[in-house]
């Protein structure tokens, strides 16, 4: 039986200054089609649907939606042509009360040209109630959670006549109860024909709703198949990819047996992300963290650090039970991280190099409050040179740097300070080939010094070429770890994909 | 082609890292032309006695908007070092001075807590002082003018009237201590380094270690500290303390005197010498609109002009 296709984008291609976001992607949705769309982060996901909803233009390519050419310029125009999105952060009104919420902007008028609240209310209660939910539609949104906030918007999409309802990580604040009510709303919606683009990053809630599945990587559309067709760690190696090997492997066997661990983390929770998860690491030693986008591999570390403060669980350093209150608590005692998002969590964007790079340092290098120039300079000097950070003077603003530079300036701003364990999250995004190598060099040398690295990353290869182990994440979870020589990409894939309803198991209703 | 193209980048930077003091230069040759004697000392004196409470309160303000906050209360804060002051002044003159620095420094302690540690905006949390501690300025001194009488009225009256070497405004002391200190913190010390952190990228700053809250702290009772001394200085000067309108709107020139010098308002880089160079040119406007006998409200104008146009040329493309 064909599909009767909703939706049909062809060869959507999407440029941006210096990047190409989407490369030519076809994307067909059916009517009444529960269709998931996949991938990890820069694949190019949130740009295609946005296209799609009018808040980008595309490039080239053609949106056949309702067998109509659309080129939604707004996303009013977008929803006037039947394509609602529900967003991760609701666009709702929270102190007004949920049937107020449902009718934003479009409410409905009596004779006399006043708003009709009694109308609004019947109505707001039946399209609710239709989706199985029953609330008090005059109180303040905000006295229901995320769900029902949730169920509100889409109620608000069904009451526009959307013929397709877009989901953009619907579940990422949901406990497990609530996802299960999400789940009746979304059949609920193909029931009355209305078809939902899903965007997740849990595996299990692809393969429980989805009919469908779409890939993209890089840009790329990788596949897109009946969920029948497909098992998890095929979808696993789709959205990943295996990457071809251009550097091998170098380090042999595993020498940390026995070694002084240096830090432990025990039966860590938090929020959703974290469900009980520990991890140690030892002195010397580069500890990988690998897992899909939202595994919680950041939160983790981000505990680790201070920065984060956990539900529950235990840190020790050295052996012995430390809190760290603030990432400071952690910086005193040997730790340093490299964030993931430099622009956000990382440089310090109008002050110099200099600056940006002794910016924790400067309490050593100081007296009486007073930052020694002369110091200051040596430090900066030495690691220009050591690290080959190409800046035209010490005093340049960071920003004006490339990446692949500004990342070595915050490296620098943790190795000048002696650390004892560096945390790297995604070391190598976003920067050059060239920087890279030198990068993960350098995490060697780190290492070979005494200096434990934890790192995380999105491309297994790189894992594979710089870790002495793998803990593997999945929903806050530890599903496994490889050592020394059994790292290898395929294996990390596996592991991942074994962590099938892994979160049940766990009973993980944190959010309650 | 490129390399006439980038001399025209290079030039427009330049000027944009200039502007301020390109745009005190212009207004200094402007009023050579059409403003008579303006080029005698006494111009130069009226400046330095006039410019000194927008440039003591441009200082604590140039620390607070480069941390991205800014502080709307330092005119109340005037009025009630003002008051205080004149209250505690039969008790001696260093005791009246330490005392009112000490009591507003609460306000800019408070004010540092509230923003720094429980995270309320600070245009509202001074906006709370302003309306609160000017009340309380008023009150001590039931609304009405504090004219300095007793022993000490003389002396306190000297710090806004004696002339250094018979004719330097005794101004210039507090002038070059505040903006030496406030460059010193801001250039050559840890605390410097961490105010413009955690302006310019707040989750960066913590994350390299940075107690943010404390930061805010310091630079708001900095800020507090400096408009206390800018009240009693201008108190000096009128020989009396007003609560009603002892440094009224006095927040606004210093907002703007930071706004003209460079400092992004939204955070970031401190420049301490664009404040002081802002601050002049806003003196300018008033004494040269004064020495053409043209009336006052046109020098509102032309100050709204030049922040309009001293903002404008420096603004920054965002890629």
């Amino acid at each position: 039986m064909a599909r009767e296709l909703l939706l049909e984008m062809k060869g959507i291609v999407k440029n941006f200054p210096g990047v190409r976001a989407l490369k030519g992607v076809d994307f067909s949705v059916a009517k009444g089609e529960i269709h998931a769309l996949m991938g990890e982060n820069g694949a190019g996901k949130s740009t295609l649907i946005k296209t799609l909803t009018g808040i980008y233009q595309k490039d080239e390519g053609t949106i056949l939606f309702d067998g109509k050419d659309i080129h939604p310029r707004t996303a009013i125009e977008a929803q006037m042509e039947g394509i609602s999105t529900i967003y991760q952060e609701l666009n709702l009104v929270p102190f007004q009360s949920v049937y107020e919420n449902m009718y934003l902007g479009r409410e409905p008028v009596n004779r006399f040209g006043r708003v009709d609240r009694a109308k609004m209310k019947k109505d707001c209660e039946e399209v609710l109630g239709e989706l199985g939910i029953h609330v008090d539609v005059t109180k303040p949104l905000q006295t229901y959670g995320t769900a029902i906030q949730q169920m509100v918007a889409i109620g608000r999409a069904i009451s526009v006549n959307a013929k397709l309802v877009i989901m953009d990580e619907p579940t990422s604040s949901l406990d497990t109860r609530e996802v299960k009510v999400l789940f009746g709303v979304i059949r609920k919606l193909k029931e009355k024909g209305i078809a939902v683009i899903f965007i997740s990053h849990r595996l299990d809630e692809v393969f429980e709703i989805c009919e469908r599945v779409t890939i993209l990587k890089d840009g790329m559309l990788t596949g897109e198949v009946g969920i029948e067709e497909i098992d998890q760690l095929k979808l696993v190696s789709y959205m990943i990819g295996r990457e071809a090997k251009r550097l091998e492997r170098t380090k042999k066997g595993y020498k940390f047996g026995d070694g002084e661990i240096i830090a432990e983390m025990k039966d860590i929770w938090q929020g959703v992300r974290l469900n009980g998860i520990g991890i140690d690491i030892k002195k010397g030693e580069v500890l990988g963290l690998a897992g899909l986008l939202g595994s919680g591999r950041t939160e983790l570390s981000k505990v680790l650090f201070g920065a984060e403060q956990p539900d529950k669980g235990e840190i020790l350093w050295a052996g012995s039970q430390v809190r760290f209150k603030t990432p400071k608590d952690a910086i005193k005692k040997g730790m340093g991280f490299c964030t993931e998002d430099r622009k956000v969590e990382g440089i310090i964007p109008h002050l110099s190099v200099k600056e940006n790079l002794t910016i924790a340092l400067l309490p050593r290098i100081s007296r009486g409050g007073v930052v020694s120039q002369k110091k200051q300079l040596e430090v900066v000097n030495k690691y220009i040179e050591r690290l080959k950070i190409k800046t035209p003077s010490p005093n340049q603003p960071i920003r004006n740097l490339s990446g692949g530079n500004q990342q070595k300036v915050l490296l620098a701003r943790w190795l000048c300070m002696d650390p004892k364990l560096v945390i790297m999250d995604e070391p190598t995004r976003g920067i050059d080939v060239g920087a890279k190598a030198e990068i993960e060099a350098l995490i060697q040398e780190l290492a070979a010094n005494g200096i434990s690295v934890l790192m995380i990353s999105s491309e297994i290869a790189e894992l594979e070429r710089n870790c002495d182990r793998v803990v593997v994440m999945r929903e806050g979870v530890k599903l496994g770890e490889l050592t020394g020589d059994d790292i290898n990409q395929d294996a990390i894939m596996v592991t991942i994909a074994s962590g099938a309803g892994e979160l049940e198991k766990k009973g993980g209703l944190t959010n309650e | 082609m490129s390399n006439q193209g980038r001399t025209k980048a290079d030039t427009t930077a330049m000027l944009k890292k200039y502007s301020a003091a390109i745009l005190l230069g212009i207004m200094i040759l402007i009023n050579l032309v059409i403003t008579p004697n303006f080029l005698s000392p006494g111009t130069l004196w009226n400046v330095i006695t006039q410019s000194c409470t927008i440039i003591l309160t441009g200082m604590g303000m140039t620390m607070i908007i480069s941390t991205g906050g800014i502080d709307i209360s330092v005119g109340a804060v005037m009025a009630l070092a003002g008051i205080v002051s004149a209250k505690l002044l039969p008790f001696g003159l260093l005791p009246a001075v330490l005392g009112a620095v000490v009591i507003c420094s609460v306000s800019g302690m408070l004010a540092g807590f509230m923003v720094g540690k429980l995270r309320v905006q600070p245009m509202v949390v001074t906006l709370a002082l302003l309306i609160g501690v000017r009340g309380v300025a008023q009150v001590l001194n039931d609304a009405k003018i504090f004219y300095l009488s007793g022993e000490n009225a003389a002396a306190y009256k000297s710090l806004g009237t004696m002339k250094l070497f018979g004719k330097v405004p005794v101004q210039i002391i507090p002038i070059i201590l505040a903006v030496g200190l406030t460059y010193f913190i801001l250039e050559k010390t840890v605390l410097g380094r961490y105010i413009q952190a955690v302006g310019d990228n707040p989750k960066s700053a913590t994350l390299a270690g940075i107690n943010t809250a404390r930061t805010l702290m310091f630079v708001y009772m900095a800020s507090a500290v400096l408009a206390a001394l800018a009240g009693i200085f201008d108190t000096a000067k009128i020989g009396a303390a007003d609560g009603n309108s002892l440094g009224l709107l006095a927040e606004l020139d210093a907002i703007a005197a930071v706004a003209v010098g460079g400092t992004s308002m939204s955070g970031g880089r401190a420049k301490v010498f664009g404040s002081v160079i802002g601050a002049l040119i806003m003196q300018l406007i008033t004494i040269s609109v004064n020495m053409n006998n043209i009336t006052y409200e046109y020098a509102q104008v032309m100050k709204a002009l030049i922040i309009i146009f001293a903002v404008y040329i420096q603004r920054e493309k965002t890629t």
